[in-house]
């Protein structure tokens, strides 16, 4: 389902959490809300999951304003909403299959239903076995799944992820997003991940939207976003999934140019040809390469050495090429 | 000896039978009461603050009353129910209006201890605020709540034994009446020793069932 925030402002006391945020969700996608803890994303989930109504603006669900249904509405509303969470928030006093069957018993499912669709979702997750286990014994890993079995046992059309992985080593990260991916597909769902582990939004989103101090600052396509980040926030996100893994460094120094690589680059000896057709000479500092869901992106950090006219001529002619350049500390 | 034993026998029952009306008249009462502090208090599924603290004043007045003022307090209002105010029976209401403020409380701080996230998630999920309150606050708690009556139960052995001021009998009326006021050490040791044995059974049994419990988790 499509989901449009229009507007959207809230505060807490003093502080202005959600300021005036306007988004379009596709539907039948994966979208990333990346913040940093305090950006007003866990708000902004509230608003949008209808935990929470707004001080200002609206929520619409496929053209349908929700955000202000009275509340049987309201309820019956949730209850086409998934969400899972940092911390699973999983009913401890019930097996993991209970735990499943919650929301389809609130909504007054009968009981031979309830029991087909536990299975069936258990299956789904990959815990067909565990159904009686109580939750503590249950790995992290596990305990999400079944979060996953239970969001979405009443088939919702939306998927609210509020740091589902956070808490989670990255191989079992890994696995809950590919599950996720898996599940997307197979059940037309839209989903929308708040996160703060630019990895994440790399290995999962399709779009992207960046979110500094209550507003957002940058949306778009994953893949351009990561070939042609606009703002510092961005930037430092995506840094940071970079300088964990993939760069490869040949200095301690950092160039003062940062090229960025897509998936439209011609497929030409970008390098030499530089090197040929103008007067400057390069230094390579450092290489990585980012794997997004449907496309890579190169990263070289450079320097270039020669005049300034020449300079400025190079990027033009690398711009003109597909090759995004960003100067450091511009 | 056969003396003592019938004297033992029938105030044990009589201690018996007031503290368990009294506990369940108690949790009739408190439960509901410690539901509500725990659902309308500022956190709770649907803020009151207002009816919130006038029902915090009204149990901690309640709780503050010692037992012995409380049960003269009460005797109208006992005479009104029963048509009369002395017996084992007519303890009963003291004693049960004693524990529920008790029983209130201890039931609020157990739901206040369900982990937020829980039942936000409930709520995410479309829960009504009632379904969240018997499908996940209250069997979240319910260790908790248990241990927590445990308490209640012992708390009324001991009060049962101040039920001789309304010719209750018991156990501890027992150990006053014929092992101090007429010197009979036997009597008031059999009664104080039977009076150990109920207090352990009872912690034993709540302690198992709350492990019981936890080890479903």
């Amino acid at each position: 389902m499509q989901i449009k925030l229009e507007n959207l402002k809230k505060t807490y006391d003093t502080i202005t959490a959600v300021n005036d945020v306007s988004l379009d969700i596709p539907e039948n996608t994966i979208f990333g809300i990346i913040g940093k803890s305090g950006a007003g994303k866990s708000s902004l989930v509230r608003l949008m999951s209808l935990l929470e109504t707004p001080d200002q603006g609206a929520v619409f669900y496929g053209g349908r304003r929700v955000d202000n249904l009275p509340k049987n509405e309201l309820i019956a509303c949730r209850r086409k909403i998934g969400m899972i969470f940092q911390n699973f928030n999983l009913f401890s006093s019930r097996t993991a299959g209970k735990n499943v069957a919650y929301p389809l018993e609130i909504c007054g499912t009968p009981k031979a239903q309830i029991k087909e669709r536990v299975t069936e979702m258990l299956k789904l997750v990959g815990l067909e076995d565990r159904e009686n286990a109580p939750i503590s014994t249950l790995s992290g890993g596990q305990k999400q799944r079944v979060a996953i079995a239970r969001a979405l046992a009443t088939q919702p059309d939306i998927l609210y992820c509020d740091e589902a992985t956070s808490a989670l080593d990255p191989n079992t990260t890994q696995s809950i997003l590919a599950l996720i991916k898996d599940i997307q597909k197979k059940m037309n769902l839209t989903v929308v991940m708040i996160t703060h582990q630019m990895e994440v939004v790399r290995d999962a989103c399709e779009y992207v939207a960046v979110l500094e101090e209550g507003q957002l600052v940058e949306q778009g396509l994953v893949k351009e976003i990561f070939a042609n980040p606009k703002t510092k926030t961005t930037r430092d996100f995506i840094k940071n999934v970079l300088n964990d893994k993939e760069m490869v460094k040949w200095s301690d120094q950092t160039g003062r140019f940062h090229l960025h690589f897509t998936g439209n680059t011609p497929d030409k000896p970008i390098m030499s040809m530089i090197a040929n057709k103008f007067d400057v000479k390069f230094n390579i500092f450092a290489a990585g390469i980012s794997h997004l869901p449907d496309e890579d992106v190169g990263y070289m950090n450079v320097d270039i050495t020669g005049s300034d006219e020449e300079i400025s001529k190079v990027i033009e002619w690398l711009e003109a090429n597909n090759v995004r350049v960003r100067k450091e500390q511009e | 000896m056969e003396q003592i034993l019938i004297l033992v026998g029938v105030s044990t029952l009589q201690t018996l039978l007031m503290v368990f009306f009294s506990t369940l008249f108690a949790i009739i009462i408190g439960f509901p009461l410690g539901v509500l502090l725990n659902t309308t208090n500022q956190y709770g599924i649907t803020p009151r603050p207002v009816f919130n603290s006038i029902l915090s004043r009204i149990i901690d007045v309640l709780r503050s009353f010692p037992f012995v003022i409380l049960m003269i307090v009460l005797l109208p209002f006992t005479r009104l129910m029963l048509g009369t105010a002395i017996g084992t029976t007519a303890t009963i209401i003291p004693l049960s209006i004693a524990a529920a403020p008790f029983v209130a409380r201890i039931t609020e701080t157990a739901l206040n201890e369900v982990d937020p996230g829980i039942v936000q998630a409930a709520r995410a999920m479309g829960s009504t605020n009632w379904q969240i309150i018997y499908k996940v606050l209250v069997p979240e708690a319910m260790p908790s709540v248990v241990s927590g009556i445990t308490l209640t139960i012992i708390n009324l052995i001991s009060y049962s034994a101040m039920a001789g001021t309304l010719g209750g009998g018991g156990l501890g009326d027992l150990a006053i009446r014929y092992g101090y006021q007429r010197f009979r050490t036997g009597v008031m040791t059999a009664a104080v020793i039977v009076i150990i044995i109920m207090v352990a059974a009872i912690q034993f049994a709540g302690t198992r069932l709350t492990n019981k419990m936890l080890s479903k988790r």
